[in-house]
């Protein structure tokens, strides 16, 4: 009898670990259902979800997630949705960068013609939605996307679901003058809503090309599930801007994979502003010797924000060339991640690896937490990291007060000066000054 | 130059402060008037520097009794920007390093600061780089200057130019160099004592810190302090800071210890 009782007890209340897989199947049911049939690659589906399912949902057990719990999510219903939503058209007009050749808007993770900006496509650059370029670039595409996402839940559940994706195609040997700017735009007009944009670059051999890739939006209640592929083939050089500004009711998840060939150049850029919850996985492959990777982000974060960012760079070649820096502002109780992998095994003799995250804590509520992992084999090589965790120097202040600047005006000039070091690397005016903006109205 | 109809710009009146509870200074008086240098002598640990960051309003020192007035004005309350407004400057040993912030923004924005406190409508960016470049000739600096980090990554010299530049920038009525003159070789130090030597004038004073009488061979003081355990314990001219330089401390401290 009383072990009746205890049966129909657990059959009434799931275990937490049920309750992360029922919520898990539902994201993965929705984002399957919002796939249309049209779509090539279909291959790539099933056994994505397979794969989502098999990791499961995250919880803060797994050292992967430790600071960074998922579980407000669990009792959002978040829903993709088929429409193409309404986007404000001066809002938009606000984020896009006038110095950009094309723009490529997707509303949602859906491709939007209406307000894309195609006119101007050079000789040698392809760029579009997955869904208007089929055809002759079906077979390169099937290539390489989906190739290189690498691994993860949230990896899988976009691959599972995404509903078409931006592609930006640079040829051998093309050197792209002015930006491509890719604008992801996140909005929830019938409840929470979840979107998932894919893009993949391709730069072919010898090419040259600059990325601004923008996750914005008004959202009230979203779920940002992004993967973004960026192939940098032998000699390449790509420049990539990573924007997050999104509401302050979003949870952002977002994958950038790249797979740099031998003698190639990357620079990633992510800044990070918006979202209440965002994590950024950013994963380099190395496939080749000489390989230069340059990593530069800034998370500038208040309220009740969190911003994790994970990188792990993977070097596997002689002569590899990494140096990371990665800044953290954080204001009243927000709370930043960094966690950031190097793998130097016995193959990447000769590596010239550096990595720095420093972290500026505005307010004793806030929170930082930091590891670098350099797991290192090879035996000549130099490998360098620090973080450091710090407030603003009263010394700093008081040398700017006996100029006759305010205390309030001198913190402010320190927060701009540790951001800038970040902002003014970035190669693009109108983003440079439009960040600029936002930290100098950075006040204490 | 001593006038004795100048105006008084300071004057310390029995000036006694703590750091972290451990008195320091112990009594400083102290007056200076127009057009007069003043250097205070001292050894380690006497409280010269104490004494001129007490002056700028560093908060790290607590002010337990006594008074500074300034043209006039008790600015024993002010916040170090006002100080600096009214018209005090500290050149500082140890200058700091400000990344990020390039130097000519920095100039701007604290010659502004001065501007906006007169009533006066702020420089624009144009105005100012023509203002800023005059004053480059000051301490013979490279205009490539301004765009790097406010001293970052600057030699010890390179340092204290940019002090003094600040200072022809700003034209306070009161500067106050702590210890400009250590750790520069001859030619830096006769650039740096140029550059001071031209900002004086009848209307402001120069009360300088050091702790050698090197630095008193190019910018000439009418009066020399001698600051020993929180005191001013003797005042004399130039000479006394030859007879220092000649003798050391020890028997001028031991005079004025036995007197008091």
């Amino acid at each position: 009898m009383a072990i009746q009782v205890s049966n129909s007890e657990v059959a009434a209340k799931p275990t937490p670990q049920e309750q992360r897989q029922a919520y898990l199947n539902g994201l993965l049911a929705t984002v399957q259902a919002a796939v249309s049939a049209t779509l090539p690659l279909t291959d790539l589906r099933e056994p994505a979800a397979a794969i989502a399912q098999e990791h499961g949902f995250p919880d803060s057990r797994q050292e992967n997630w430790r600071f960074t719990n998922l579980n407000a999510m669990l009792s959002i219903p978040f829903r993709a949705s088929t429409n193409l939503a309404d986007v404000d058209a001066e809002a938009l007009a606000g984020v896009i960068a006038p110095e950009a050749l094309i723009q490529l808007v997707f509303v949602n993770g859906q491709f939007s013609a209406e307000l894309s900006n195609l006119d101007a496509l050079p000789q040698g650059l392809v760029a579009g939605s997955l869904v208007t370029l089929q055809g002759d670039l079906q077979e390169k595409l099937g290539a390489r996307l989906g190739k290189s996402a690498g691994h993860g839940v949230f990896t899988a559940l976009n691959t599972a679901g995404f509903q078409d994706a931006s592609v930006v195609w640079v040829s051998r040997n093309c050197a792209v003058e002015a930006p491509v700017q890719i604008v992801n735009w996140s909005v929830s007009p019938d409840g929470a809503t979840m979107s998932q944009p894919r893009c993949l670059v391709v730069a072919e051999a010898g090419s040259a090309l600059t990325l601004v890739e923008d996750f914005t939006g008004a959202a009230e209640s979203h779920f940002t599930n992004s993967v973004t592929e960026i192939w940098v083939d032998d000699n390449a050089e790509v420049n990539h801007v990573r924007l997050q500004r999104e509401g302050s009711d979003t949870f952002h998840i977002g994958k950038t994979a790249v797979t740099q060939g031998r003698d190639s150049r990357y620079t990633c850029m992510p800044i990070t502003l918006g979202a209440q919850l965002s994590r950024h996985n950013l994963e380099i492959t190395q496939t080749g010797p000489q390989t230069e990777t340059t990593l530069q982000g800034l998370s500038a974060i208040a309220g009740h924000q969190l911003a994790d960012t994970h990188s792990v760079v993977a070097l596997n070649h002689p002569h590899g060339i990494v140096n990371q820096q990665h800044k953290c502002i954080v204001d009243d109780h927000a709370h930043t991640v960094f966690n950031g992998k190097m793998w130097v095994p016995r193959a990447a003799q000769q590596t010239d690896a550096s990595q720095l995250n420093r972290n500026l804590l505005l307010s004793n509520k806030g929170r930082v937490d930091t590891k670098p992992e350099l797991d290192i084999v090879a035996d000549n090589v130099k490998c360098a990291h620090g973080a450091t965790v710090s407030q603003l120097d009263a010394n700093e202040v008081f040398y700017l007060q006996s100029r006759g600047i305010s205390a309030e005006q001198a913190q402010q000039l320190l927060i701009y000066g540790f951001a800038m070091e970040i902002i003014d690397a970035i190669p693009i005016v109108s983003i440079r000054e439009t960040l600029t903006q936002v930290i100098n109205a950075w006040t204490r | 130059m001593i006038n004795e109809n100048s105006n008084i710009i300071l004057s310390v009146q029995n000036l006694r402060a703590n750091v972290d509870g451990t008195e320091i200074l112990k009594g400083i008086n102290l007056e200076v008037k127009a057009g007069e240098v003043h250097a205070i002598m001292g050894l380690n640990g006497s409280g010269k520097s104490t004494f001129s960051k007490v002056l700028a309003g560093h908060p790290d020192y607590e002010v337990t009794g006594g008074e500074i007035v300034f043209k006039g004005q008790d600015i024993s309350e002010l916040e170090p920007h006002e100080r600096a407004t009214a018209g005090i400057f500290l050149a500082f040993q140890y200058p700091l390093a400000i990344p990020g912030v390039s130097n000519r923004d920095f100039l701007r924005v604290a010659f502004n600061a001065h501007r906006k406190a007169r009533d006066e409508e702020e420089l624009d960016v144009f105005d100012f780089d023509d203002l800023i470049e005059e004053k480059l000739d000051v301490v013979k600096m490279d205009a490539a200057f301004l765009d790097r980090s406010v001293n970052e990554g600057f030699s010890g010299g390179e340092k204290k130019r940019n002090e003094i530049l600040q200072m022809a920038l700003l034209e306070p009525t009161l500067a106050i160099l702590d210890e400009t003159d250590s750790g520069l070789d001859i030619d830096a130090l006769k650039t740096v004592a140029g550059g001071v030597n031209q900002l004086t004038n009848p209307n402001n004073a120069v009360v300088m810190i050091t702790h050698y009488q090197r630095l008193l061979n190019y910018i000439v003081p009418d009066f020399v302090h001698v600051v020993a355990d929180g005191r001013i314990i003797t005042t004399g001219g130039k000479e006394l800071a030859e007879r220092l330089e000649a003798e050391g401390y020890e028997d001028i401290l031991a005079e004025h210890t036995v007197a008091a």
